[in-house]
């Protein structure tokens, strides 16, 4: 160093930008060692043992190449639980955004007592989810709150969650409830931020209410909307606790999502090599959506700032 | 959209709310009231939407089935370790890449944000194994690393960077004239100004870990060690059969701390959410 000794040398070494820089690196230190230790290492880990048969019982851990990968193309149940997964993503999104959307536009309404009503609305997401789902598991029974309120007009309903063609409805719509009061609230926050003075300027000219909404609230909370349901559809695709209280991916697998089928093939069967394949594909799923919704951020999204 | 209304659309709107709240208001109260009924109570037909009669003994048994106090305190000392170790390592992060200019940061912050891409359920089968071969499954280490420093505290440090940004850059530059370092400029000036970005990733993160229940399913088999949702789901007959109203008294018991705290705290709770960064 001192052969190049020039002018300069003579600074003292901790100028702002070293001591900047340092002081950067000692901040981030934590999150990054704690992504590459939890979370890059295990996708890497996740990948190795897809190659591999891993069988418990008898510790053995042998390559076999794209075995399991085969596997996953002629596992009979997959297309099952992968059209299990894409209902209840596309049945949550759907109903999620436009519930949301309407219980915003509600709550931005000049009503006294509104404060309480979204409260009201609010209030299960911060009820525990686990309690939540007992709860209507429990309302969901055959001889449960739900038929006998429908009894008390005259239905018989039916065992909601023991039948295929409810099942899987009556998921979505425990978790629909559960949730959409977090997105009702980003949606309010993003329609007052509206400006006021194009409202205005619509009113002047006379443009009805609808065309208000569809003309001037939709594109100003698009982003917001993009980013709920960006939110939303990879939540969705972790649901987990729902499905192993309410129906244990039955009846059959017709409420087996991807998540469940994972923990099962590897922790119920100890599978880890085919359940580790699975996880792979999650991940490749969940990426390939998120990378979808950010390119459709550019068509879609009218005004971002 | 903010138009006075008239009278006639106040009360179809009222009247439309109070319908669109069943679904959300009938569940919990369903919970609360059919945990005091006798069990012959409650698949009562028509159902009592007040209970008849009273059992408080259901509240006594949820604490004999199960060692219920200790998993209580399992559930509320994780979540405040999470919260705070996500607060801190969130903060810290995010002040770094919205403030300081380093070499490398993007492509750090690029690297770090693949965490949010990786949700744990991915990993699981690995984190299964590095914590068997730790010795730490049937411990709690699992429930508070993983969140601390997996894709929930991802999710934190991504609001708190979005937040710092937004901050005027004035402050600082005047406190670096006082000659005040990086960590006293974080600790007295960006920090305190955080304090409603904080807020909302503690809300966030105090949930999620209170919910957690996959981790808690894979990592910890003792009774003893159970959270609260892993807990909640045992209250079961020698058949394996629900105990309906014991089940429900102990998930009455994880919702109504939360819950009013959550209506106690209303407006700082709705506001920090909304001010998470997400308006885009």
């Amino acid at each position: 160093m001192s052969a190049s000794a020039s002018p300069n040398s003579k600074r003292p070494f901790w100028t702002i930008a070293r001591r900047d820089a340092a002081a950067g690196y000692i901040f981030i230190a934590p999150q990054l060692l704690g992504t590459i230790i939890f979370v890059l290492i295990p996708l890497g880990l996740v990948f190795y043992y897809s190659l591999h048969e891993w069988n418990v019982l008898a510790n053995t851990f042998t390559f076999v190449g794209d075995a399991n990968y085969q596997l996953l193309l002629r596992d009979p149940n997959l297309p099952q639980v992968l059209w299990a997964s894409a209902v209840f993503s596309a049945g949550l999104v759907v109903l999620n955004m436009s519930l949301a959307l309407l219980l915003a536009v509600l709550m931005d309404q000049k009503l006294k007592g509104i404060v309480v009503f979204r409260t009201l609305f609010f209030s299960p997401v911060v009820v525990s989810l686990v309690a939540w789902t007992i709860v209507w598991s429990f309302l969901l029974q055959v001889n449960g709150g739900i038929n006998g309120l429908l009894s008390m007009i005259g239905v018989e309903g039916p065992n909601w969650l023991r039948q295929p063609g409810t099942a899987m409805i009556s998921v979505v719509v425990v978790q629909v409830f559960k949730n959409v009061g977090l997105n009702m609230i980003l949606f309010l926050a993003a329609l007052q931020g509206a400006p006021k003075e194009l409202y205005e300027a619509a009113r002047v000219d006379g443009a009805p209410a609808f065309k208000q909404f569809r003309r001037i609230t939709l594109p100003m909370i698009s982003p917001t909307i993009l980013l709920t349901s960006i939110i939303t559809i990879v939540g969705s695709l972790q649901v987990f606790a729902q499905i192993a209280i309410l129906t244990k991916g039955g009846p059959g697998v017709s409420t087996t999502v991807l998540v469940y089928y994972l923990y099962q093939q590897a922790f119920q069967f100890n599978f880890f090599g085919y359940g580790s394949t699975l996880s792979i594909l999650l991940f490749l799923i969940v990426a390939v959506l998120t990378f979808i919704q950010w390119q459709m951020r550019k068509r879609i999204v009218f005004y971002e700032n | 959209m903010k138009t006075d209304l008239s009278p006639r659309m106040k009360v179809a709107l009222y009247g439309l709310l109070c319908v669109l709240l069943v679904p959300f208001v009938f569940p919990t109260w369903w919970m609360i009231t059919s945990s005091v009924k006798p069990i012959s109570d409650i698949f009562a037909f028509p159902p009592d939407i007040w209970p008849r009669r009273f059992d408080w003994t259901t509240y006594q048994k949820v604490f004999e089935l199960q060692p219920f106090a200790r998993q209580y305190w399992n559930s509320a000392y994780i979540a405040a370790i999470v919260t705070v170790g996500t607060m801190i390592i969130s903060s810290m992060a995010g002040y770094a890449f919205a403030r300081i200019k380093f070499p490398f940061s993007n492509a750090i912050f690029m690297i770090v944000l693949l965490g949010l891409l990786i949700p744990s359920e991915v990993t699981i089968v690995p984190l299964f194994q590095m914590f068997l071969s730790w010795g730490m499954i049937n411990t709690h280490w699992p429930l508070i690393l993983v969140p601390i420093f997996g894709a929930p505290s991802v999710f934190a440090t991504f609001v708190m960077r979005q937040f710092f940004i937004s901050l005027p850059g004035e402050l600082e530059e005047a406190a670096r004239v006082d000659g005040l370092g990086r960590f006293k400029i974080f600790w007295t000036i960006a920090l305190p100004l955080a304090k409603p970005a904080l807020g909302a990733v503690a809300i966030f993160t105090f949930l999620h870990s209170w919910n957690l229940y996959l981790e808690p399913i894979v990592f910890i088999s003792s009774t003893n060690m159970f959270t609260l949702p892993q807990a909640l789901t045992q209250f079961t007959d020698a058949y394996g059969g629900a105990m309906w109203n014991i089940q429900l008294a102990a998930a009455t018991m994880t919702a109504i701390p939360v819950l009013i705290v959550f209506i106690v705290a209303q407006k700082q709770f709705v506001e920090g959410l909304a001010h998470t960064g997400l308006k885009g």
